[in-house]
């Protein structure tokens, strides 16, 4: 196949072209020849059909996604909002952090090692791309049944891959969830967070400007990997006579992206560039549009000069790539000769492929051919935008009328069932210990980890004369929010901004990780639809704003989808990380505070689901007023010295927040029922707005004023005591059996 | 006259900023040194810190063995300058036969990352003074080849000799044979250890502070020369 140029495409307007196999719809593809008033070379087909694909153009979600600005919190926090590589928060000090979540379901499920492993690499590299330098990592997960074969093959591959690529770059990983279910048996999704810190001066965007500027990409050489990682590249390439189906999962490389993290804060340091960008989904296709676009327009680049590892590469995959560590940035001519050197320094290829013009056009030569002439707004941000259509499904109400009552679901009556179900909770693979997942990951690297996996969040120093530290924590419950979405995305946020204050830090902006199914069903665009307004009405009311994000959709197969999984990030920041709030229950003697209402509620508990397999009903209700006040009240006694252990209650309730604490602290617990209360209730109810506190006795007075005089309900129900969960005239407890019980489970299911 | 201590920084090493924080923590003035750099900069003693040097897709330690830097550190470590490798360090302290043995991949093929208990065998070492023989202590471990292995001759050897530095205690997480955690050259100024002590320096971030004392050694050692 000859060559497509610009001049080709003017010249033969009726060749047939390969764009439904793209993954183009027939509009689409009128659309872009209305755009360019001819037909598009085949370049720039590769283009738009990526650029213009779900993951990259967010078609479908876009119209629901737009709330989060609409309904924006006033918050002096925000450095930077939505629509750059990630957000950035103003924490004190000078300092700006940036955070985002992000998901790489389908890649994981068809290659588990390297689908996660490339996850932890991209949003990695887009927290770099804003100037910072990254400092941690999290990771939400979630997988098909624990006892599913499949769940065997994907989960250990997940796990090695997350660790070998952020153990490789020197990143702690400091939490994140495991979750398993069912309804992920044939998508699991592996989203990736990440964390970095900056002075507010060192802050970059995605943006070329000024003519004559260079436009430098370095990093890893250019492959045949990922080609269509994020479109639908179907097995038809552009040239019968090369291999065929190259590999859509890319392969990474962390030591490349080690050295490209050092090179990259070095040419910062030196204030060498204009705008940068990562390449990631869509590769350079999605970088010299983005930059151009969000630049002053114009762009040239020659392809020839972009370093290759399969010299037999078309322009088009040139431009489709997906190959990992790699970067673009917008240096001006004078700053070459230095940006270059340092590269050498840190053995990482760099060459400058073009330069920004002072038109309007992004132009890109192969061989000293036009093959790609567009107005690159069209390609990057005026992408196809569907209003899908959505309704309530049909099942919802029977659903929500299945509540967990006492006539329907079994409740343990006596001391003993209580026992056995408090046990059946713990031991199961959702509530057991997650370390044999957790102990294949560096969390103590870098040396600022202050709080890590098996606390309500991760906390990180990030000022060693001040201890100035931000907090992290990731949550979200697919159940709640299959039995209503708009509360459940709530709940999902509620429970990150607690277990942010339980940790003693100030929650100050959201980062979400929207998964669901697949957009083109009427039912799943409503639980999209819902959770976003909730999740936007609930962080208004916060006052918390969402920073950036992304959105997952078609994590289905065949008819059925996921539970709609609304993934919620919420960063803090704690003034001094010393007086950070752990879970673990550390001294004797200590008073146990339950704070918080306890009410009858059920639906979509772990409870209802591991002693009944269960689900229906409705989650939780929320009360944002009360989360805002619990915060306030966990952050405030943090900083006082009134409490020394504090955990959220949520999965599991009481019962589970007390075992974790107990195992984590190494003592018992004495806990007398309060007068009236069901021992059930208190126990396994998933009530939103409570946590546990550790109040030494010295400060029980203090404590019970500060929270009479704020309104906040607060029950003394015992006292850390012993070795044992003494639940007083129910059950006794021994830490031995709760370890028991709690540890060793994943294992005994992988060996 | 403050001590100088460098710590060599390679493509891909990641705990360097650890053990500069060690270093200085013990009162010591922690230097960056780097692996295309010949010269050492007038340090007393060098650290050869965790990481994936060259990411470990060879041997661990194999190329960086052969960096610049190395042939200085090899030089001076023979004249008997002090020198610690942890971790990726001891893997490259054996790959450049400062040290004896090999570190092999975990026997559960997993990396793991956890807070190991250790005895310190013999505090003799330039860089174990400010423990005492038998001490039990606490420090993190993080690795995915870290299995020490020679073969029995050299094992008996070390141990004849007092050249374990250090052991795991209740549970050895690794596969390394005789439990070993770290071993020392015959003049003892050479160690190399798998566990981390430079993640055990403050009471907020590690498990203990009982790492400390092998930067706090070496100083002593030095100031007392």
């Amino acid at each position: 196949m000859s060559l497509d140029t610009v001049k080709n495409a003017e010249q033969t307007p009726d060749a047939a072209q390969p764009w439904a196999e793209l993954g183009l719809k027939q509009d689409e593809y009128a659309r872009i020849r209305e755009i360019l008033g001819r037909r598009p070379t085949g370049a720039e087909l590769a283009m738009y059909s990526v650029m213009w694909s779900e993951h990259c153009s967010y078609k479908s979600s876009k119209v629901h996604l737009k709330q989060f600005g609409e309904k924006k919190p006033d918050s002096d926090a925000m450095l930077v909002g939505i629509g750059e590589n990630a957000g950035v928060v103003d924490v004190g000090q000078g300092y700006a952090v940036t955070f985002k979540v992000e998901s790489h379901n389908h890649p994981s499920y068809i290659e588990p090692y390297q689908g996660a492993a490339t996850g932890i690499g991209g949003i990695v590299r887009d927290i770099l791309a804003m100037g910072a330098r990254p400092v941690a990592v999290m990771d939400p997960l979630r997988f098909g049944a624990a006892d599913h074969p499949d769940t065997r093959r994907v989960l250990p591959g997940i796990v090695a891959g997350i660790g070998g690529y952020g153990n490789c770059l020197g990143l702690p990983n400091i939490g994140g969830e495991v979750v398993f279910d069912s309804c992920y048996q044939g998508n699991p999704l592996v989203n990736a967070l990440c964390v970095g810190v900056m002075k507010h001066e060192d802050i970059h965007l995605a943006q070329a400007s000024g003519a004559g500027n260079k436009v430098i990409l370095y990093g890893a050489r250019t492959g045949g990997d990922g080609i269509g990682g994020v479109s639908v590249l179907a097995s038809e390439t552009f040239d019968d006579t090369k291999p065929a189906k190259r590999p859509a999962v890319q392969v990474g490389d962390p030591f490349q992206e080690k050295l490209l993290i050092e090179c990259t804060l070095e040419i910062f340091r030196e204030k060498l560039v204009k705008g940068i960008q990562d390449l990631g989904g869509a590769g350079l296709s999605c970088a010299t549009s983005e930059l151009a676009s969000a630049g002053s327009g114009g762009m040239r680049i020659d392809l020839d000069t972009v370093h290759l590892r399969d010299h037999t590469l078309s322009p088009e995959e040139i431009l489709m790539s997906e190959s990992q560590e790699r970067m673009c940035a917008i240096v001006e001519p004078d700053k070459v000769g230095r940006f270059l050197e340092i590269c050498e320094k840190w053995d990482v290829i760099a060459n400058v492929i073009g330069e920004v013009t002072d038109g309007e056009r992004l132009e890109i030569f192969w061989h000293g051919e036009l093959v790609v002439d567009v107005p690159p707004r069209t390609v990057a941000h005026e992408g196809p935008t569907y209003e899908r259509p959505y309704a309530r499904p049909s099942w919802q109400d029977a659903l929500q009328a299945d509540a967990p009552t006492a006539e329907r679901l079994a409740r343990p009556t006596t001391g003993e069932g209580l026992k056995a179900d408090l046990l059946k909770v713990a031991s199961h693979p959702n509530q057991a210990s997650k370390s044999w997942i957790t102990d294949q990951y560096d969390r103590y690297v870098l040396g600022n980890t202050v709080l890590s996996a098996g606390e309500d969040s991760g906390m990180i120093r990030i000022d060693e004369e001040t201890n100035l530290g931000v907090s992290v924590a990731t949550d979200g419950n697919g159940r709640y929010a299959k039995l209503d979405p708009y509360t459940g995305a709530q709940l999902a946020l509620a429970e990150a901004y607690r277990n942010v204050a339980a940790g003693g830090a100030k929650p100050l902006a959201v980062s979400d990780c929207l998964n669901f199914g697949s957009p083109e069903d009427p039912d799943v665009m409503w639980q999209f639809a819902e959770a976003t307004r909730g999740l936007a009405d609930a962080c208004l009311v916060l006052g918390t704003p969402v920073t950036g994000g992304n959105v997952s959709l078609y994590n289905q197969t065949g008819e059925v989808a996921i539970h709609p999984t609304p993934v919620v990030a919420v960063l803090g920041v704690i003034d001094d990380v010393t007086r950070r709030t752990p879970v673990a229950f550390a001294e004797e003697g200590q008073l146990l505070y339950l704070l918080g209402d306890t009410e009858d509620e059920l639906g979509g508990s772990a409870w209802s689901q591991v002693v009944h397999d269960h689900l229906g009903g409705l989650p939780p209700k929320v009360d944002l007023e009360r989360e805002r006040l619990l915060g306030e009240i966990l952050i405030s006694a943090s900083r006082d010295g009134m409490i020394d252990a504090a955990h959220d209650l949520s999965d599991g309730g009481l019962g589970q927040a007390l075992v974790e604490s107990c195992l984590k602290g190494g003592h018992g617990a004495r806990i007398v029922v309060p007068e009236g209360v069901d021992p059930f209730v208190l126990l396994f109810s998933e009530s939103a707005g409570r946590a546990v506190v550790a109040v030494p006795r010295s400060e029980e007075l203090r404590f019970n004023d500060m929270c009479i005089a704020r309104g906040l309900p607060a029950t003394r129900i015992g006292v850390v005591d012993g070795d044992s969960l003494d639940v007083q005239g129910q059950f006794t407890v021994s830490l031995a059996e709760l370890k028991d019980a709690h540890t060793g489970v994943i294992e005994a299911l992988l060996a | 006259m403050t001590t100088r201590i460098g710590v060599v920084t390679f493509p891909g090493s990641l705990d360097d900023r650890d053990a500069q924080r060690a270093v200085r923590l013990a009162g010591a003035e922690p230097v960056a040194l780097w692996h295309r750099d010949k010269d050492l900069h007038q340090v007393d003693a060098v650290v050869l810190p965790g990481g994936f040097s060259y990411g470990d897709y060879l041997r661990c330690g194999a190329i960086s063995r052969f960096s610049p830097v190395m042939e200085t550190v090899i030089e001076q470590a023979k004249l008997g300058m002090p020198v610690l490798g942890i971790c990726n360090g001891f893997q490259v302290l054996c790959e450049s036969h400062l040290l004896p043995g090999a570190l092999h991949r975990n026997d559960s093929l997993h990396f793991v990352c956890r807070d190991q208990k250790l005895r310190v065998e013999n505090a003799e070492t330039a860089w174990t003074g400010d423990y005492s023989a038998g001490q039990e202590i606490v420090v993190p471990l993080k690795n995915g080849e870290g299995r020490f292995v020679a073969d029995e001759r050299v094992l008996d050897e070390l141990e004849a000799e007092g050249r374990v530095v250090a052991r795991y205690l209740d549970l050895n997480p690794n596969g390394s044979y005789r439990d070993i955690a770290g071993i020392t050259n015959a003049a003892g100024n050479v160690v190399g250890l798998m566990p981390h002590p430079e993640h055990a320096v403050e009471p907020l971030t590690g498990p203990t502070t009982e790492g400390l004392g092998f930067f706090t050694s070496v100083l002593k050692q030095l100031v007392n020369a």
